[in-house]
C-alpha cells in the first residue's frame, strides 16, 4: 500500500510525457510535409543567432516593458525547472527533498526558486493586465477573437496557478517543519512563502499534510497538464523558437530567393543551342511540371512551415505592419496563424485517413484572400520585428508567385506594369530607345 | 534645366578600348520620372565634380525585375535579371553605383546567384567613399543650419542595414539632423514597396505615404531627405496632400550635396 503513491507518479509521469512525446512527433511529422531547403551552411553563424536570439532574448528588449517582463518569466520558467528534478525524483522514490543533502547551496536554491516563482507570478500578473486591462491594441486585432485570445489568457492563468501551488507547497512544508512532522527535515529557505505560512498556524498536522501534498500532487500533474497544452495552443514556442532562430534565414532582408525551376527554364529559353522539340532524356522522369509560387502549406518550405508552428502570436509584426496600420486588411500574424491552422488540419486528415485525403481546401482563399496578400508593401518591418526570426514575407511572396505565375491573377495594374517590363523593359511606357534622353533634357 | 550634359555610354567606352571605374545604374525612374531625372542630373554633377570616371548603360539599360519579382511574377525577373547580366557580363562590369535602392538591392543580392557578380554600391555609400578619398567636398552652403530628417528606404535599411552612409553625408552638410520617432530598423514603409508604386492601394482608412508623412511633419523640417525615387515621390504626395509644400522641400541626399554647393 505504501507505495501507492510511487506507482501512481510513474503512471502520471509516464502518460504525461508519452502523449507529449506522440504529439511532437506529429509537430515534426508536419513540418516536414514542406519542401526541401537547405539551411546546413553556417553552423557557427547559425548557433550564435540561436544563443543570442532565442536563448539571449536580445530581440525581446527592443520592446522594453514586454522585454524585461518577458526574460523574468523565461528565467524563472527555466531555473524552477531544477526543482520540477527533484519533486520527480522524489515522487518516483517516494523520497522527501532529496537534494537536500546539499546543505546551505539547497538552502540557496529553494531561495532563489521562492523569488523567482514570485517574480514570474507579478509577470504573469502584469501580462494579463496588458491584455486584458490595458487592452493593447495588438491583442485585439481581429484574428484575436476566439480561442486565440482565451488560449493567451489561459496559458497565463496556468502559470498563476502553477506558481501558486509552489509557494503554497513550500508554506505547509514550512509549517509542517515548524512542527517536526515525520519525514519533513528541515530544508530550504523561504524568502516569500514564509510570508503566506502564517496563513495556516494552528492547523492539525494532518490538514497541513494534505494541503501539501495536494499542492505539491496539483503543481506536479499541473506541470504536466500544461506540457501536454503545448501542443494545442500557441505556446511552442517555448521550445521551438530554438530550432527556429537557428535555421533562420541568414541572408540581407532584402534578398528573395531566386525559383531555382524558373531558373532552369530561363537558362533554357537564353540558350541558342536549345532544341525546343527535344524529348526529355531517357534518365528523366515526365512527372508533373513543378508548381510555380504555394496555394497551400505543402507549397512551402520545411523553415516556412516551423515558423508557423513557433508563432506565439505576439503581434509585434502586426504592429509595425504599415499597411495593418493603415487599416488594410493584411496582418501578418494572421498568416502565421493561418499557416499553422491549415498545416494542422492538413495532418490531422493524414492521422484520420493514413494519407492526405483531398478536403477541397487551400491556405489560399480558404485561409489567406489575395487582398491580404496584394496590400504588403514588402518592406520587411514584420521579418524586423519578430523576436524568433519568423519571416511572414517569405509566405506573401510565394503566395504571390503562385497567383501570378499559376493564376495569372495579378490586379490588373500590376499586369500593366509586368506587361510594360515585356515589352519596354520598363514599370511605365516609355521606349526603351528613349532611356538616355534625360541627358539631353 | 535644359542643358546637355557629358553622359558617356559604356558602348563608346568600349568603341574607345576603355574601362570606367564604375557603371552607374540609372534605373527606370531614373531615366523616365520627371522628379527623379532631377536626382539623376544632380548626381552625375557630383560624379562630374569629384572626376569619376563612370558610364552608363543607355539604351541597353532595362529594369533590373525588382517589381516584377515583388509582385511574383519570378519568370520575367529572371528574363530581366539574364538579359542584363549578358549585357554588363559583356562588358565586363566589376563595380556599380545606383541612386535606387530597389535596383541597389536587386543586383547586389539577387543577381549573383543567376551570374551576375559585381561590387554593388548605393549612391549614398558610393558619395560617401568619394568624401573621404578627398575627391568630393561636402559643404553645408545653403542648407547650413536647416533642419533636415532622413526617411530610410526600406530597401537600403532594413534590407541591407545601410544606415549610417546617407546620415554621415548628411552630417557633413551642417545640418540639423532630426530623427522621426520612427527611424533606422524601425522606419516606417513610404508604401510604395513590394510593385505597390505600381496599383493602387488596397482598401483602408488611410495611406501608407500620409501616415509617413505624418511622421516626418512631427519632426518639423524644413527639408525632407530621402535616398530613393519611389519614397520621394510618396513623400512629396504626402506634403501636397498635407499642403506642406510651400514650405517644406522633399531632396534626395545627392540633390541637397549638390545644391549646397551650386553645381
Amino acid at each position: 500500500m505504501q507505495y501507492i503513491p510511487n506507482v501512481l507518479f510513474i503512471i502520471a509521469l509516464v502518460v504525461g510525457i508519452g502523449y507529449f512525446t506522440k504529439n511532437i512527433r506529429k509537430v515534426i511529422r508536419n513540418i516536414r510535409l514542406g519542401k526541401d531547403i537547405d539551411r546546413t551552411d553556417n553552423k557557427k553563424e547559425r548557433l550564435g543567432n540561436m544563443a543570442r536570439i532565442a536563448l539571449g532574448q536580445s530581440k525581446m528588449v527592443r520592446r522594453p516593458i514586454a522585454g524585461i517582463l518577458h526574460i523574468v518569466v523565461y528565467i524563472g520558467f527555466i531555473i524552477i525547472n531544477l526543482e520540477v528534478l527533484e519533486i520527480i525524483i522524489d515522487g518516483i522514490l517516494g523520497t522527501h527533498r532529496i537534494f537536500s543533502f546539499l546543505g546551505g547551496f539547497y538552502d540557496f536554491l529553494i531561495g532563489s526558486f521562492e523569488i523567482l516563482a514570485l517574480l514570474v507570478l507579478i509577470g504573469v500578473i502584469l501580462f494579463w493586465a496588458r491584455r486584458n486591462v490595458i487592452k493593447l491594441k495588438r491583442f485585439w486585432n481581429p484574428e484575436m477573437k476566439g480561442w486565440p485570445k482565451s488560449d493567451g489568457n489561459l496559458i497565463l492563468y496556468f502559470e498563476m496557478v502553477l506558481m501558486t501551488l509552489f509557494l503554497l507547497m513550500n508554506a505547509t512544508d514550512l509549517q509542517l517543519q515548524n512542527l517536526g512532522a515525520e519525514h519533513y527535515i528541515k530544508a530550504g529557505s523561504f524568502p516569500v512563502s514564509q510570508y503566506i505560512s502564517p496563513l495556516f498556524d494552528g492547523m492539525s498536522e494532518s490538514t497541513l499534510f494534505i494541503l501539501e501534498r495536494g499542492a505539491w500532487w496539483l503543481h506536479i500533474l499541473g506541470i504536466l497538464v500544461f506540457l501536454n497544452y503545448l501542443y494545442f495552443s500557441k505556446h511552442l514556442h517555448i521550445l521551438l523558437a530554438f530550432p527556429n532562430t537557428y535555421y533562420g534565414d541568414l541572408k540581407p532582408k532584402g534578398e528573395l530567393d531566386n525559383l531555382e525551376a524558373v531558373t532552369k527554364e530561363v537558362m533554357l529559353m537564353m540558350d541558342p543551342n536549345a532544341d525546343p522539340f527535344a524529348t526529355p532524356a531517357e534518365d528523366q522522369t515526365e512527372g508533373e511540371p513543378e508548381k510555380f509560387g504555394a496555394s497551400d502549406v505543402t507549397d512551402l518550405n520545411w523553415v516556412q512551415l516551423l515558423n508557423s508552428y513557433t508563432c506565439t502570436e505576439c503581434g509585434r509584426c502586426t504592429s509595425e505592419c504599415p499597411a495593418n496600420q493603415t487599416g488594410k486588411k493584411l496582418s501578418p500574424r494572421k498568416i502565421m496563424m493561418d499557416t499553422r491552422d491549415r498545416l494542422k488540419e492538413v495532418g490531422d486528415n493524414i492521422d484520420k485517413n493514413g494519407t492526405f485525403v483531398d478536403d477541397n481546401k487551400q491556405l489560399l482563399n480558404d485561409y489567406i484572400t489575395p487582398e491580404e496578400l496584394w496590400a504588403c508593401t514588402s518592406c520587411n518591418a514584420c521579418v524586423e520585428a519578430c523576436p524568433v526570426s519568423i519571416s511572414p514575407l517569405s509566405i506573401i511572396l510565394d503566395m504571390r508567385r503562385y497567383l501570378v505565375m499559376e493564376q495569372s491573377a495579378a490586379p490588373s495594374d500590376l499586369n500593366n506594369m509586368m506587361t510594360n517590363i515585356e515589352n519596354n523593359g520598363a514599370p511605365w511606357p516609355f521606349n526603351q530607345m528613349d532611356r538616355l534622353n534625360w541627358s539631353k533634357e | 534645366m535644359s542643358e546637355t550634359m557629358k553622359v558617356p555610354t559604356m558602348a563608346e567606352y568600349m568603341a574607345e578600348g576603355k574601362v570606367p571605374e564604375v557603371l552607374f545604374w540609372v534605373g527606370c525612374a531614373g531615366s523616365f520620372d520627371d522628379r527623379a531625372k532631377k536626382i539623376t542630373k544632380a548626381f552625375v554633377k557630383l560624379l562630374h565634380n569629384a572626376n569619376v570616371d563612370f558610364a552608363v548603360l543607355g539604351t541597353e539599360e532595362s529594369c533590373t525585375g525588382d517589381p516584377a519579382k515583388r509582385a511574383g511574377n519570378e519568370f520575367l525577373f529572371q528574363m530581366q535579371a539574364v538579359t542584363n547580366i549578358e549585357v554588363m557580363n559583356a562588358y565586363e562590369i566589376k563595380k556599380i553605383v545606383t541612386a535606387c535602392p530597389h535596383c541597389f538591392n536587386t543586383l547586389k543580392n539577387e543577381y549573383p546567384s543567376l551570374g551576375g557578380n559585381y561590387e554593388v554600391m548605393h549612391h549614398t555609400q558610393f558619395l560617401k567613399s568619394l568624401l573621404e578619398e578627398g575627391r568630393l567636398a561636402v559643404e553645408g552652403g545653403k542648407f547650413k543650419g536647416k533642419r533636415i530628417t532622413f526617411h530610410d528606404p526600406c530597401y537600403l535599411g532594413r534590407a541591407n542595414n545601410v544606415y549610417e552612409a546617407p546620415r554621415d553625408l548628411l552630417k557633413k552638410l551642417e545640418v540639423e539632423l532630426i530623427e522621426m520617432k520612427r527611424c533606422k530598423q524601425k522606419g516606417l514603409c513610404c508604401g510604395a514597396g513590394g510593385a505597390q508604386m505600381f496599383k493602387e492601394p488596397e482598401p483602408g482608412n488611410k495611406d501608407v505615404n500620409i501616415e509617413r508623412t505624418e511622421d516626418a511633419l512631427e519632426t518639423k523640417p524644413d527639408i525632407i531627405a530621402a535616398g530613393c525615387p519611389f519614397c520621394n515621390t510618396m513623400i512629396t504626395d504626402g506634403v501636397k496632400n498635407k499642403e506642406k509644400e510651400d514650405s517644406i522641400e522633399v531632396l534626395d541626399i545627392a540633390e541637397l550635396i549638390a545644391n549646397a554647393q551650386d553645381l
